[in-house]
């Protein structure tokens, strides 16, 4: 099964190894952003979470950055 | 002739300017040493003097990685520095990180030399033990004292321009370099003694390691998204509110697994995260900043995804060891594969 690694530091996802990678926002909020309100909050992490579902559906031969 | 300037980098911690709640601090400068760097300057050799400090948040660093440089870099330059020295970062990975992307930088653009120290399996040492001197450190800070004086000696025997001999002797990670050396014993005789050691079990030093990649290939993707079962793992720490197995907020001795049916959003009530190391602040008022259960939901309402597992599984990443990350990603990669998972979505902070 495909996992997809949603995180910030992407060069350390990279070094550890992650196949799928989907940059995430900030390290102590990954999926979120205290800054916005909570209906653009909920976007920002529907369109992450999408990506990352792409990653999933998508077939990759190499580290990929989404 | 003058003495040798050197600019020690540290971050927010070890700067002394506070902890995680400080690690969005852009970087700065103070004349001198500070904290680790008084220490230091006391082992390094007479002529050589920390004039100057850079302090960089460490969260401020990684995720401006490309400004931050520029920045740290012209902080650097502005004491007209001979050398530098960076950390050490013992284990804490976005340090190490800094630390590595400084001296690196330094090097290239600067063009004086640059010495950092920190534990092996630091992802920075990973990173950049090729192009930049890391002297092998402990995994803690409490090996401070330790990791000090093999700095210094490396600093002291660089600055004085001597030829260094192989990574075991002087206690900086192997970069990779092979160098040409005359031996008493011939290839065959030597590969001969290794073979007949390895018959008997005995231990025996070889001279070509092979390199250590834990790479896996990619997996195939999911055909069909709206009846594939996700998944969600995190080494984020977010945990049930009072953390019932107790996961360690650093260096992790286990993961939780945790029931999400009927849950439909995380609040501050239910859930929390035992991540030490990163300000828990956003984490705790909404865990689903790090564990995205609400967006899953919907759109497992929408049709999107067949279901969201019901079980969720969680751990600690910081200080957690390699060793320990395998295990736990080895039993939890089990379970999730007996319960017919099509896909993960793995979470870090």
């Amino acid at each position: 099964m495909p996992v997809v690694h949603v995180c910030t530091v992407v060069p350390i996802s990279l070094t550890v190894g992650a196949n799928r990678i989907d940059p995430a926002v900030a390290i102590p909020h990954p999926l979120g952003n205290p800054q916005l309100s909570k209906d653009e909050e909920f976007a920002l992490r529907l369109r992450i979470v999408n990506k990352a579902l792409e990653a999933l559906t998508t077939d990759i031969t190499e580290q990929t950055v989404f | 002739m003058g003495k040798i300037r050197v600019v020690h980098y540290l971050n927010q911690f070890f700067g002394q300017i506070g902890g995680e709640e400080k690690a969005d601090i852009a970087p700065f400068v103070k004349e001198g040493p500070v904290g680790p760097g008084t220490a230091l300057s006391q082992q390094l050799d007479e002529n050589m003097e920390i004039v100057g400090t850079v302090i960089c948040g460490d969260t401020y660093f990684n995720e401006n990685i490309e400004t931050a440089t520029e920045q740290v870099i012209s902080l650097i330059s502005s004491f007209k520095p001979d050398f530098l020295i960076a950390g050490p970062a013992f284990n804490a990975g976005r340090y190490g990180m800094a630390c590595g992307a400084v001296c690196a930088a330094v090097q290239e653009r600067l063009k004086i030399p640059a010495i950092t120290g920190m534990y092996e399996e630091n992802p920075g040492a990973d990173m950049f033990k090729k192009s930049v001197y890391i002297v092998k450190t402990g995994n803690s800070a409490a090996q401070m004292r330790k990791a000090l004086p093999a700095i210094a000696r490396l600093a002291n025997r660089l600055a004085k321009g001597e030829e260094l001999k192989s990574p075991a002797e002087e206690g900086y990670l192997a970069r990779g370099i092979r160098k040409n050396v005359f031996h008493e014993q011939r290839g065959s005789a030597r590969a001969v003694d290794m073979l007949i050691k390895k018959l008997k079990g005995e231990p025996f030093t070889t001279e070509y390691p092979m390199p250590v990649f834990d790479r896996v290939t990619p997996r195939p993707a999911i055909k069909d998204l709206k009846k594939a079962k996700i998944a969600l793992v995190t080494s984020g720490g977010i945990v049930p509110k009072g953390n019932p197995d107790r996961i360690e907020s650093s260096s992790a001795s286990k993961f939780g697994r945790y029931d999400i049916s009927g849950i439909n959003d995380l609040d501050e009530n239910t859930f929390e995260t035992a991540h030490g190391g990163y300000d828990p602040v956003y984490a705790n008022a909404d865990a689903d900043r790090v564990l995205p259960v609400d967006a899953l939901r919907y759109l497992e309402k929408q049709g999107v995804i067949g279901k969201l597992h019901d079980i969720y599984y969680a751990t600690v990443g910081n200080g957690t060891s390699v060793a320990n990350a395998k295990k736990y990603a080895h039993a939890i990669g089990e379970e999730l594969r007996q319960e017919n998972i099509d896909g993960i979505i793995l979470t870090s902070t």
